[in-house]
């Protein structure tokens, strides 16, 4: 069998990131992990090669093809081995775009209001905080008395929501609530999550990522 | 499943709607449209996208299912009987996916840009956007068909449904702006590919007549100085 080469653009903070980490571990695929200096405005020339389009990770690159955008690479490693085990997308239809709605949401709902939780001040960081917090609620009621997102088991939206599970400390911290108070059921849901390996050493330390938070609001000039 | 009753419910205009009704249409699935005023939504499209309020939305037996996208990916998957809309190589389809993304995330919102432009300085750069967006999905074009008529290859495929619903707004956009997008000099694949796409059996019926989608672009704009939100 000719050798495959795999590798993933990353940068360790980026949520977008983990979930394809997660994928990778879930399927137990070996493959090379690359670091972008993404902190320093720094892109290398692979990244800029492999995707010119958007020039951003994460990008994984299978035998030399590119793929981005981190819901279409965690569905192509689902379906390039579709026969390693975990199924990473319900394998019922409804389910399936069920799944795809939910992970669609969180990406659409979350990352601008979650940026602005730690990236701004004042009213914009106020109005950031309420649209989190909502966005927070929803997946607290889809998830519902549910352990997964999955139903069961861990699957597809858990995998793109759990990412933020290490962000959460940076936002309380910055956007002046809890977790515990706002959407409590996602408290339990998360510590279930890092109980599996594969997620526990995708995530990054909350320490650490509030770290590099308070590194980069001091670069705003906000601290 | 399959054999459940099939509602859609949208309005003529949508672009994001036609999607689900082409890829209806590949799969030979009768159904009923629905006809939503988007100035008073209905209590069904309330109810069964209640996150976004959004058209489309698929309801199949009892289950809504909404995204235009994901819609068209559940129709290729129940109806898998039916010629296949999603590309079967794994690579295939994650390339018809990210551009399926470029378009609805960069490229649609571009083409609204045009119409949104307060001045001539402003318009003109947002002509220019698009036609570099174009002048992208052209080289896509080339890698996608590999000779082949369509970007899905012989047939009409999954990014060949996310692209061509946009263009009678496209057309449109053209006509009130005195420009031309997608042209045989500029954009030579994308000319004809365009002429084949709209011919398609499964397109021609569903895609509005530009002088239609022109008229009652210029009644949306007057009313509201916005391109239309689904």
């Amino acid at each position: 069998m000719a050798e495959e080469t795999l590798i993933l653009l990353d940068f360790w903070p980026s949520m977008y990131g983990m979930r394809c980490r997660i994928a990778l571990a879930e399927k137990e695929i070996d493959y090379e992990y690359r670091e972008e200096e993404l902190h320093l405005w720094k892109k290398s020339a692979l990244l800029l090669e492999t995707n010119p389009i958007h020039k951003r990770i994460p990008v994984l690159i299978h035998n030399g093809k590119p793929i981005s955008e981190s819901r279409v690479i965690v569905e192509y490693i689902d379906e390039s081995w579709k026969d390693k085990s975990p199924v990473l997308l319900p394998s019922d239809p409804y389910e399936r775009a069920q799944a795809r709605f939910w992970v669609d949401f969180i990406d659409k709902a979350f990352y601008d209001p979650a940026r602005k939780v730690w990236g701004t001040k004042g009213e914009e960081q106020e109005a950031a905080r309420k649209q989190l917090v909502q966005a927070l609620k929803v997946m607290e009621g889809v998830l519902g008395n549910k352990p997964f997102f999955g139903g069961d088991s861990f699957g597809f939206v858990d995998m793109a929501m759990i990412p933020y599970n290490s962000w959460f400390h940076s936002y309380e911290t910055f956007g002046n609530f809890t977790i515990e108070m706002e959407c409590p059921k996602l408290v339990p849901w998360a510590k279930r999550c890092l109980q599996k390996e594969s997620v526990s050493k995708s995530l990054v330390d909350p320490q650490k990522l509030l770290g590099f938070v308070v590194e980069m609001r001091k670069k705003f000039g906000l601290e | 499943m399959a054999g459940d009753a099939v509602k859609l419910l949208g309005a003529w205009p949508s672009p994001v709607v036609m999607r689900a009704r082409i890829a209806l249409n590949l799969k030979s699935v009768g159904y009923e449209f629905v006809e939503e005023n988007l100035g008073n939504k209905s209590q069904l499209l309330l109810q069964s996208n209640p996150v976004h309020k959004k058209i489309p939305v698929l309801i199949h037996g009892d289950k809504p299912v909404c995204e235009s996208l994901i819609i068209v990916q559940y129709i290729d998957e129940v109806w898998s009987s039916g010629p296949g809309i999603l590309p079967s190589d794994p690579y295939d389809l994650a390339t018809a996916r990210f551009w399926a993304a470029y378009i609805d995330d960069k490229w649609f919102p571009s083409l609204t840009g045009i119409a949104k432009a307060q001045d001539d300085g402003a318009k003109k750069a947002a002509i220019e956007q698009v036609s570099e967006g174009l002048a992208l999905l052209e080289d896509a074009f080339r890698k996608c068909s590999k000779g082949k008529t369509f970007f899905g290859g012989d047939r009409v495929g999954y990014l060949d449904i996310a692209f061509g619903c946009f263009l009678g707004w496209l057309r449109v956009t053209e006509k009130m702006n005195g420009v031309e997008l997608i042209s045989r000099s500029k954009t030579p694949q994308l000319a004809q590919w365009a002429e084949r796409f709209c011919a398609d059996p499964a397109v021609k019926d569903v895609m509005p007549e530009t002088d239609k989608l022109a008229e009652f672009a210029k009644v949306l704009f007057a009313k509201f100085k916005n391109p239309p939100s689904q």
